[in-house]
């Protein structure tokens, strides 16, 4: 079974590099909308160094919602989903291998090059470490929100808003907790409250979405 | 619980499938098993692919059930499935890897561990010397569907094959080389069930075949 949930992982990677166009379109919108902050909203620092980590956090729940189409759309057009669904790996492990592949290609970079992207906002450097790690535990759990979302959606026409509008909601409370992290933390008062609550939801996340995912992938099948 | 050559039965208890508005058949019962071939014949639209969906467990039907060794295939879930090899319409294939990787993904993903020599094999015995290496988007339909088909020379241990149309774009000495896969598979005494509109000659000490209009 681990081979398999390896093999899984493995092949998503080396799709992702051989097409790496799809990669670089998450990132670059991410770049690009944080980016586009400090040059719309005028030189105030204070101002940027209040605003940093809602327009970080933001732009990744954007970013990480363009890729999230693609979690199971090209596995369902050309039929490797139905060999999934009848794969000798419980499909929920099949799953999660997925969207742990789909969150190394399209979650990792943003949390990467988030700590960049905000000292274009004077944001104070001992605070990025908190800022990164707050990306760290939440985007994983936003693709694992958004994979119950895609499998859902899948096969519908005009299945992009559908999973917009339907995700979204779920993705506020990420939001909100993520990006308070860093806020409190440059308010001195230690954002190891909200760290600790988006543990808790990544860890409820990656012990229930893959199953939902799963029963909701059986359901678009058929 | 029937059982022959060790291998369980699959059976179709009054199965009724409706797509939409339209009912694609009724009643429809079979049983298949090891050492048994079904071919299912039918029109465009008569609900062949339907059924092998169905028999997979892939599609619930309007009613009734398919059973393995007596218990519904759906319920199994990977106790089934991990037995059961099944080539679809699609080929499964992605267009940036290579043959051989493609080959490989989809052994493991049913749970067959195969080396690289037999991977090598597998592919050499469907016709594609030489193409191991080079990605599948360069291949034509004909190799793509015999990339797809070679996971059949690695699946003797599965008990159930489930092939819908595997001929599909095949030529005349790989639909020969498919057509001995299959009657060798069943004359080990595993069951197949399979859909074609060509005019295969496969032996075998049994062959049922199950008419879709006629139902």
């Amino acid at each position: 079974m681990l081979a398999a949930l390896r093999c899984v992982i493995h092949r998503d990677l080396l799709l992702a590099t051989r097409r790496s166009s799809d990669v670089l379109t998450v990132l670059l919108f991410f770049v690009i909308v944080v980016s586009l902050f400090p040059l719309g909203i005028g030189p105030d620092p204070e101002l940027l160094r209040t605003i940093a980590p809602g327009v970080v956090w933001v732009a990744a729940l954007l970013a990480s919602m363009l890729a999230l189409n693609r979690m199971f759309a090209a596995d369902h057009a050309d039929g490797t989903l139905e060999q999934m669904l009848l794969g000798a790996t419980p499909l929920g492990m099949t799953v999660a291998a997925k969207v742990f592949a789909h969150w190394l290609i399209s979650g990792l970079p943003l949390v990467l090059i988030s700590p960049v992207l905000a000292i274009q906002f004077d944001f104070p450097q001992e605070l990025l470490g908190v800022l990164a790690l707050s990306l760290a535990l939440g985007t994983p759990v936003l693709s694992l929100i958004g994979a119950i979302g895609a499998a859902l959606t899948l096969g519908l026409r005009g299945g992009g808003a559908l999973l917009s509008l339907l995700v979204l909601p779920l993705y506020v409370p990420v939001l909100i907790i993520g990006a308070g992290a860093a806020e409190s933390a440059a308010s001195g008062l230690g954002g190891d409250a909200q760290l600790l609550l988006l543990g808790a939801l990544l860890v409820f996340a990656g012990a229930f979405a893959p199953w939902a995912a799963a029963v909701a992938l059986r359901v678009s099948v058929e | 619980m029937e059982k022959t050559s060790g291998i369980p039965s699959l059976e179709a208890v009054d199965l009724h499938c409706t797509r939409g508005e339209r009912t694609l058949f009724k009643g429809l019962a079979f049983t298949l098993r090891g050492g048994e071939l079904l071919r299912i014949v039918g029109a465009n639209g008569s609900g062949k692919t339907s059924l092998l969906r169905i028999a997979c467990g892939l599609l619930e039907p309007t009613g009734g059930a398919v059973r393995w060794g007596g218990e519904d295939v759906r319920r199994l879930q990977e106790e089934f499935w991990s037995r059961l090899a099944y080539i679809g319409h699609a080929n499964a294939l992605k267009d940036d890897l290579t043959a051989a990787e493609n080959l490989r993904v989809a052994c493991t993903l049913a749970g067959i561990g195969a080396r690289d020599a037999q991977i090598v094999e597998a592919l050499r015995l469907l016709g594609l010397s030489g193409f191991e290496r080079l990605p599948v988007r360069t291949l034509s339909q004909g190799q793509r569907r015999r990339v797809a088909l070679a996971r059949l020379a690695l699946s003797e241990a599965m008990p159930l094959w489930v092939l819908d149309e595997p001929f599909t774009a095949l030529d005349a000495a790989a639909m020969n080389c498919v057509q001995d896969l299959i009657g060798e598979h069943v004359s080990r005494g595993a069951a197949v069930m399979y859909t074609t509109h060509h005019e295969a000659s496969i032996t075998a000490a049994v062959s049922l075949r199950i008419d879709l209009e006629g139902s």
